[in-house]
């Protein structure tokens, strides 16, 4: 279905539930102020749902603004979202009696650094569509770019871009996709330990301590992150890469078998950092060692929330 | 004057037998100020940087002072930064920053040795915006593309060199040890009609925004701003007239250093005090100083508004949310919470 008609689709729902009085807010995304942004929006009036829009630029998690709401929401989610959303139901931080979920399949969304070295970091002003390819338009420059190739790395092997509860399906459900075969992660396992060290050094040098990815993740809530705890002190408020590497560690620990895979953190990384690798890592170690996938339904106790006698524990003994 | 292109790399090195040179150099899509070893690392076909150069002034972290307790006492070592440095480079923009940051650095309270040693020991080269982007509003900001205040020189591109002009005396002196040849008419007219075609689209209206933020403080308005906002510093970390910084000891055992650091207004951990209160306990709160500080409490204090519109916040959100579209909301032109 054409990204207008499933826009529309959105649209037509949030009005309706607006005006009969189902839910009192729809959280959803509005277009941006800028080329191939999109920005999150929060409706109240049936007349302001024509704010609504839907592309593939949608790309914050809208799991993230959900927790502990007053009243009754609505939420356009794509497929990452809503498996967010099963996990915060899961985790007390969501009333589902009090949630109305708008699904959207979703085929991926665009990577911003893609596109930003797509144009060997130009601006791009205007953008035309042409289906499954974008022309990237600016100051004396027009590059017409797949946009299978702007796809983010996330929703390339992203298997659940349907979403896996809703209330209502805008548009036809996604193809199946093959499953994922954590090709990132086995190469960076196979680096030695000083090749692994120096690959994240690489990576965290460039960290600014924004915690644009802790904030952008629905998943961290504490009330007080441990970065910053003064007593005792975690990590430094100095950002150097041994710290940088710890803060991301902690988080990706913190969220262990809680992680949808959906990029947020990776999307909102201002300096373009790749926090998937760290990320993944553990979706993947949580996969192999549980066979747990966080989100994925909500009558599957999260890895971390269930022992059993024979959980395998080959990190403390030999098996 | 006049450069060549081709020359510039070895200008660059002849700066860093002198000074630390800090230029833009390309990382992966964008740029950043760093520290430059060869005059090849420096790459100048950038709109501007992802990171403002305010970071050669006013480091992300600067050591203080160290200390070493020891049986006979505390040894102290203070950390003042006197290397001579050139900023190569610079954006117009980012240089009217640094004026901004002047005030806070030097007025008639406060005098920070650390940033005015580094200030008086820096020279700024700018680089004139023949192309500025869609997100630039400088000139509603009291700059532009080719405003020299706060630079020592200015550059402009031409072609295949860049004419060199000098603003300032200590910009004069350096310009006049480079041994460069002089402008002829023709390069200077096509430095003139250079600028004349770049064009800063972008506008936003400041007028009587200070009136009204003197008078919204406790207005609904503030209720919608944030609601979409993370709470991350994309925006302060990016923005070259933040400049609000928390300073903490770092030590192990008897060894250590006090350190200061930038802070962000958008932190829950900014304003929390000691006894757990916080009287910034949310979004709104934060937004609104935000806002506040940059077009009303240091236009109070400083009679300038702390915003040099070079677009950085607005590239760097995570969630979109637009400056101008706040801005615009205040002054009753819109609603930015769409």
């Amino acid at each position: 279905m054409r990204m207008s008609k499933l826009a529309q689709a959105i649209r037509d729902a949030a009005k309706k539930l607006l005006e009969e009085k189902k839910v009192d807010l729809v959280v959803g995304f509005a277009k941006g102020s800028l080329p191939l942004r999109s920005t999150p929006c929060f409706i109240r009036k049936p007349e302001e749902a024509a704010a609504l829009t839907w592309d593939y630029t949608c790309e914050n998690n809208l799991a993230n603004y959900l927790r502990k709401r007053e009243g009754k929401v609505a939420v356009v989610a794509k497929g990452c979202d809503a498996r967010s959303i099963v996990t915060l139901i899961q985790e007390n931080q969501i009333n589902r009696d009090n949630l109305y979920v708008i699904g959207v399949p979703c085929s991926g969304m665009i990577d911003r650094f893609k596109v930003e070295e797509a144009v060997d970091g130009r601006e791009v002003l205007e953008v035309e569509d042409k289906g499954d390819a974008l022309v990237l338009k600016g100051k004396g420059f027009a590059r017409e770019v797949k946009l299978s190739d702007l796809c983010h790395d996330t929703c390339k092997v992203c298997r659940h871009g349907n979403p896996v509860i809703y209330d209502m399906l805008a548009g036809e459900p996604v193809p199946a996709k093959p499953e994922d075969t954590f090709a990132d992660v086995a190469a960076f396992e196979a680096l030695s330990p000083a090749e692994r060290r120096a690959a994240l050094a690489a990576e965290f040098s460039r960290c600014i301590r924004c915690y644009a990815c802790r904030n952008a993740c629905p998943m961290c809530y504490c009330t007080e992150c441990f970065v910053d705890c003064s007593t005792p002190v975690w990590i430094k408020k100095t950002p150097d890469v041994d710290d940088n590497i710890m803060f991301q560690a902690g988080r990706v620990f913190h969220s262990a078998g809680r992680c949808a895979d959906c990029g947020a953190c990776d999307r909102a990384c201002p300096m373009g950092i790749n926090l998937r690798g760290m990320t993944r890592k553990m979706v993947k170690e949580v996969k192999e060692l549980f066979g747990h996938e966080a989100g994925v339904s909500l009558d599957e106790k999260p890895a971390l929330s269930e022992f059993k006698a024979d959980d395998p524990q080959p990190f403390l003994v030999k098996e | 004057m006049i450069i060549a292109k081709n020359d510039l790399p070895g200008l660059l090195d002849k700066l860093m037998s002198e000074y630390e040179v800090y230029a833009p150099v390309k990382e992966g899509a964008y740029s950043l100020y760093k520290k430059i070893k060869s005059g090849s690392e420096a790459c100048f076909g950038y709109v501007n940087s992802k990171i403002p150069p305010k970071g050669v002034l006013f480091p992300q972290s600067e050591k203080l002072f160290c200390y070493n307790m020891t049986g006979e006492g505390a040894k102290l070592e203070e950390c003042i930064d006197s290397g001579k440095k050139v900023v190569f480079g610079i954006r117009p923009c980012d240089a009217k920053s640094l004026l901004l940051l002047d005030n806070v650095f030097n007025n008639d309270k406060f005098r920070d040795p650390y940033y005015l040693t580094r200030r008086e020991n820096t020279l700024l080269v700018g680089m004139a915006c023949l192309e500025p982007a869609g997100t630039c509003f400088c000139t509603s900001m009291g700059t532009g593309p080719f405003d020299k205040a706060g630079l020592d020189i200015m550059l402009t591109d031409i072609g295949d060199a860049y004419l060199v002009e000098p603003v300032s005396e200590k910009g004069g002196a350096l310009a006049a040890g480079l041994g460069l040849s002089a402008a002829g008419e023709e390069q200077k007219a096509a430095a003139a009609k250079a600028r004349d075609s770049a064009e800063v689209a972008c506008r936003v209206n400041i007028e009587g925004l200070k009136a009204r933020l003197d008078a919204n403080f406790y207005d609904p308005i503030w209720e919608r701003f944030h609601e979409k906002c993370l709470g991350c510093a994309a925006c302060t970390y990016s923005c070259p007239t933040c400049h609000c910084f928390d300073i903490v000891d770092e030590a192990v055992d008897c060894n250590g250093c006090r350190v200061r650091n930038w802070d962000s207004c958008m932190f829950p951990l900014f304003t929390l005090h000691g006894s757990g209160h916080n009287p910034r306990p949310g979004g709104k709160e934060r937004m609104r100083q935000r806002v506040m500080h940059k077009f009303k409490y240091f236009v109070d204090n400083f009679n300038a508004t702390a915003c040099v519109g070079c677009g950085r916040c607005i590239k760097n959100c995570p969630v979109n949310l637009d400056i101008r579209e706040i801005l615009a909301d205040i002054q009753g032109e819109g609603r930015s919470d769409k």
